[in-house]
């Protein structure tokens, strides 16, 4: 057994027994991030915050909130945004913070293409935040089914179809998911725990693992450059902290991290008060009713670019584009063929399919909001087709660039 | 020995543990599965001399909308023999009855009596007065709902022999 000695203070106390000191060395003071970085290395932590706002705000929700088909509706509209103190102020965080965490991650996610931060040992970090997005996607669907109106019913109703499979006629695997013929009670209740408990605890356990894929490798810097963390370390604990290329994370780094959470909640809180109603969609105003679909159904804008994959092909080839848009992602590290880790404007031709995939997807993004009629058909179309032509193109010319 | 011992527990332990998750995971799947009263969310009983020539009417059967039209004289000279094939006749009229749900994903089409022709406005699909695609995304036509004709009245949920012999000939699922 551990040898113990009287504590001299309530910190000694807590050291002797947990280690304290340990910990807050290995977690903050001795956790070295590169000084050549930017802002955009700071969406993390706003990701961080934002997640702790759906978590907040969400308990409170959680009170009141009622997962039956007859009181749902009623229980968000009446209940909870006219009779509870504040009642308002909880729904608004959430719906804001939902739609406004799926902007950073894909700030997030395009700092990472950009700078190149998935490869040389950063391949996990990757893949995990990519798991991270879809558990993230699959929380805000089942969050959105839960107020019960007419888009959470369509939506429910087009998404579970999805699994029908097309051609395959899997109506029997639909039918299982949604425990019933349709959206119905057992609909509501299931995707209730989902998005309450079953998502939520897989979101912190990959959060977990993100951040623990993030520790050997370390963070990336403006420059790609291989920093050798150990001797830059010593350098700044012998106090040469000017000529160090590394800080500590905390209290150095998580400065002006927060500043950054600073000015981000400035402008999110904005949003909350003055125009939440980008998140509030009216015809989600409207209570279910499965005998009348809404004269347009679209998605929330951050799924409306994978949606608008699926939608100009026939059933089977738009959900193999679909399935295609879903998981190409995961594979970046591998099928960027160059062993360059530095910015894409370092890259040749890989600063221009950088580029032409963020517009690509801005462009499916927009057409995907409209009704599909021409000429948002053809453009749709083309863009699906580029986003695939873009994926193909990638291995190939990555192989064609010459060493940085 | 010791080894021996140890490998032997940690082998039973294994198949404890594997037939446990087995278990665990066919109860799961059962308790996810539509409950028995859903299941038997009962029959839906049409009074077919009760509807208008080209009048869409919206009836409703184990939660799903069933589009019932009733087809004009023009309509019935138009139809070619594939059309012909999903009519439903009761007392000699000819009725267009379908799920009304679009085949691609399940939005709900709206019908335009002029064009006499339903479009889905989630993803574009036309089908014409007899349930037929004419335009994408929608691979087939609209499906029929199990049905037996009980002389003016059209049973939904039970299968007549007219609705069998549609399922043999693929004209529905």
């Amino acid at each position: 057994m551990a040898h113990f000695t009287k504590a001299t203070s309530v910190h000694d106390w807590l050291n002797q027994r947990l280690g304290i000191d340990t910990v807050r060395r290995v977690m903050a003071t001795e956790y070295w991030i590169p000084k050549n970085i930017n802002f955009l290395w700071a969406m993390g932590m706003v990701l961080a915050i934002t997640f702790a706002l759906l978590l907040v705000s969400g308990i409170f929700l959680l009170m009141y909130y009622q997962p039956n088909v007859n009181t749902a509706f009623d229980s968000v509209n009446y209940t909870i945004m006219r009779e509870v103190d504040f009642g308002w102020l909880w729904r608004h965080v959430h719906g804001v913070a939902a739609s406004v965490v799926f902007l950073v991650i894909y700030i997030h996610m395009f700092t990472g293409i950009y700078y190149g931060s998935y490869k040389k040992g950063r391949e996990l970090i990757w893949i995990s935040g990519m798991l991270l997005f879809v558990t993230f996607s699959a929380e805000a669907f089942s969050g959105y089914m839960l107020p019960w109106g007419q888009m959470s019913y369509w939506a429910g109703m087009v998404i579970t179809n999805l699994f029908s499979l097309g051609g395959l006629h899997a109506d029997g695997l639909v039918e299982w998911i949604r425990g019933d013929y349709v959206p119905a009670q057992a609909f509501l209740n299931r995707f209730f725990m989902l998005h309450v408990l079953l998502l939520p605890l897989a979101i912190m356990g990959v959060i977990g693992l993100h951040f623990g894929a993030l520790r050997i490798p370390h963070v990336n810097n403006q420059d790609g450059e291989e920093l050798d963390f150990e001797a830059e370390a010593a350098k700044y604990k012998a106090g040469d902290k000017k000529h160090s290329k590394v800080i500590a994370f905390a209290n150095d780094f998580m400065s002006k991290d927060m500043f950054v959470v600073g000015i981000f909640l400035i402008f999110f809180f904005y949003l909350v008060f003055f125009h939440y109603d980008f998140a509030m969609d009216p015809v989600n105003f409207d209570p279910a009713d499965g005998l009348k679909t809404p004269a347009h159904i679209y998605p929330e804008w951050y799924f409306l670019w994978s949606y608008e994959i699926l939608r100009p092909f026939s059933t089977n080839v738009g959900l193999m584009a679909f399935g295609f848009a879903q998981v190409i992602f995961f594979l970046l590290p591998f099928l960027d063929r160059s062993p360059n880790a530095v910015p894409a404007s370092r890259r040749g031709l890989f600063f221009i399919w950088f580029w032409a995939m963020l517009i690509d997807m801005i462009v499916l993004t927009s057409m995907g909001k409209v009704p599909p009629i021409e000429p948002y058909g053809s453009i749709g179309f083309y863009a699906a087709l580029t986003f695939i032509g873009l994926w193909i193109a990638l291995p190939i010319i990555t192989m064609l660039e010459k060493k940085a | 020995m010791k080894n021996g011992r140890r490998g032997f527990m940690g082998k039973a332990f294994g198949a404890v543990a594997g037939v446990g998750a087995v278990a665990s995971l066919y109860a799961m799947k059962k308790s996810w599965d539509p409950l028995p009263s859903v299941r038997s969310a009962g029959f839906t009983t049409l009074d077919m001399s009760a509807y208008k020539e080209n009048e869409l009417v919206v009836e409703k059967w184990r939660g799903k909308p069933i589009f019932v039209l009733k087809k004009t004289a023009e309509m019935i000279a138009k139809q070619n023999e594939a059309d012909k094939a999903r009519d439903v006749l009761v007392n000699g009229e000819h009725y267009m009855v379908c799920i009304g749900l679009c085949t691609h994903l399940g939005c709900i089409p709206g019908y335009d009596p002029k064009g006499e022709s339903f479009l889905c406005a989630c993803h574009g699909g036309m089908y014409d007065f007899t349930g037929m695609v004419t335009k994408a995304p929608p691979p087939r036509g609209l499906d029929i709902p199990p049905f037996k004709i009980d002389g003016n009245k059209l049973v939904l949920g039970e299968e007549g022999p007219e609705y069998k012999k549609m399922k043999e000939t693929g004209i529905t699922l």
